[in-house]
């Protein structure tokens, strides 16, 4: 894999007090990268990304970023070192009109000065979030209200995206097209990590893969050379 | 029927003021979730203050708010971060009693300091009214009252919906998680919030302070008008407040005109449970 990897998680442990939900777990991105986790509900992909976005904390193992820790760093400070997590379940402000939850997207300092330009590109990006600016993010559709939460994300001009379940419960027709935007959004040099249980989209997107069951990392690799057969042993751990 | 005009004008002017006092405890109900049964005491606290720099130091009362103003933000914020954010999302009732115990540490604290004496702050504008007709005469201090509230909660309401940290207030009150997310220290910007709020008291107390005396227990007392205001119009509504205030003001001083003035308060809590009887929401509310 890259030699200088963007983001380089190393053998973490995770706790829910004392439930372990991560068990030395390790994973690389490399700069421009989209790199795919899957894994069946509760194999521990949600707590990754919490990690790495700093809504959790690993109690042992160390997270890099752009070759610096992040460790004990909080979710409103990994923002500032550009790390966003578009949550799981959306999770858009849902009394902010859509102009709003975008502006909220750029509240780290470092993001505001550009808030026109970027705000312009979300609205290339999602042409249906500047028909809708105005109106309250609880009244949106769940793939524009998916959208939304994309959009916000990248209003913080973030190097690495963290998406965590962003086909949940949408039309396979809006998947696509959220997919195909994420795809724009990569070429733009911003490493993405996915996290998903649908398999098909995400590892026909990604660069690399990796297959999560009960905590631990069971299988690694470009997803090209997956089969099939390997896949589903890991996921479902037979 | 001209009669009538009296007491419905002063009900809308003491309306503002009913408005200005509930706004802070609105608004951190809003935020945090949190019943604030300190904000009256707190309110008290400001106005004694006010009276301090006022009357003993001979400022004029309405520059005085340059210094309570900041003092009362560092004690929100200070509430907030040291005791109330502590007790946050442990149950509804850690943060309810903590408010509750600072009340009455508070009450005691301007007991022991001041004396259980009547005080007000002394200005020259109680003694003045214009008079517009035989039956009509507005109260100077109630016109300055009912402004200064109109004026304070169109600010908080320009704060809230265009200023980063007002919409970062209202994001980490829809979704704490997501505003973290968003680079939001939640934490801080509810010390923030709190210390606004009791900017808000601050204001509240010096015209309180100058319109009535106060004690150093009268702090429920406005407490309770706070609540009243907050329940008819809907909690954490900034228009709903206005709304409230002017009913919960018009609805005491009619029953003053038509009853007499031992109903005034007994009018109010009915006019307040036949909303909450129809509308147990609030009029703006939405919880």
């Amino acid at each position: 894999m890259n030699s200088d990897p963007v983001l380089r998680v190393d053998d973490i442990d995770v706790f829910y007090r004392d439930f372990q939900a991560l068990w030395g777990v390790s994973l690389e991105a490399g700069r421009g990268q989209i790199v795919s986790v899957i894994g069946a509900n509760g194999a521990g992909k949600s707590t990754l990304l919490n990690t790495l976005a700093g809504l959790m904390q690993p109690q042992k193992g160390t997270v890099h970023f752009m070759g610096e820790s992040i460790n004990g760093l909080d979710a409103y400070e990994t923002v500032a070192r550009k790390i966003a997590l578009v949550p799981e379940g959306r999770r858009v402000f849902p009394r902010l009109t859509v102009y709003e939850n975008l502006m909220m997207g750029c509240y780290a300092r470092r993001a505001r000065g550009n808030r026109e330009n970027n705000l312009e590109k979300v609205y290339e990006l999602f042409p249906r979030l500047a028909d809708r600016h105005k109106q309250m993010a609880a009244t949106l559709s769940g793939g524009e209200q998916q959208m939304l939460a994309v959009g916000r994300a990248l209003m913080s001009e973030p190097q690495l995206l963290l998406c965590d379940e962003i086909s949940l419960g949408l039309a396979p027709v809006v998947i696509k097209e959220i997919y195909q935007r994420l795809r724009q959004i990569n070429t733009e040099g911003i490493t993405i990590v996915l996290v998903e249980q649908d398999i098909r989209q995400s590892l026909k997107v990604a660069d690399h893969a990796y297959v999560m069951l009960e905590g631990k990392v069971v299988l690694a690799g470009d997803p090209k050379e997956m089969t099939e057969e390997q896949v589903k042993k890991a996921y479902f751990g037979v | 029927m001209f009669e009538l005009a009296q007491p419905i004008l002063n009900g809308i002017l003491l309306g503002g003021l009913y408005a200005l006092i509930a706004i802070g405890m609105s608004m951190m109900f809003g935020i945090v979730k949190l019943v604030n049964l300190a904000h009256g005491d707190m309110m008290i606290l400001s106005s004694y203050l006010a009276m301090v720099f006022s009357t003993w130091l001979g400022i004029n009362p309405f520059i005085v708010l340059v210094l309570t103003m900041p003092a009362m933000f560092v004690v929100g914020y200070v509430f907030q971060g040291a005791l109330i954010n502590r007790v946050l999302g442990k149950a509804m009732e850690p943060p309810l009693l903590v408010a509750f115990g600072v009340s009455i540490i508070l009450q005691n604290f301007l007991l022991m300091v001041f004396t259980p004496d009547a005080r007000s702050i002394i200005t020259s504008l109680s003694t003045q009214s214009i008079v517009v007709t035989e039956y009509l005469s507005i109260s100077v201090l109630y016109l300055v009252n009912f402004f200064t509230g109109l004026l304070v909660i169109v600010l908080l309401y320009f704060f809230f919906q265009k200023t980063y940290l007002g919409r970062g207030i209202r994001a980490a009150s829809d979704d704490e998680v997501a505003a973290r997310l968003m680079g939001i220290n939640t934490r801080r910007t509810y010390g923030v919030a709190m210390g606004i709020a009791m900017m808000t008291a601050a204001v509240a107390g010096l015209l309180v302070g100058m319109t009535f005396t106060f004690y150093p227990h009268t702090g429920p007392q406005y407490l309770i008008i706070a609540f009243g205001v907050v329940v008819i119009g809907g909690l954490g509504s900034i228009k709903g407040t206005f709304v409230g205030g002017f009913i919960l003001a018009s609805a005491q001083l009619l029953g003053a005109h038509y009853l007499g003035p031992g109903i005034q308060l007994l009018s109010g809590y009915v006019v307040l449970l036949i909303v909450l009887a129809i509308r147990p929401q609030g009029i703006f509310g939405s919880v």
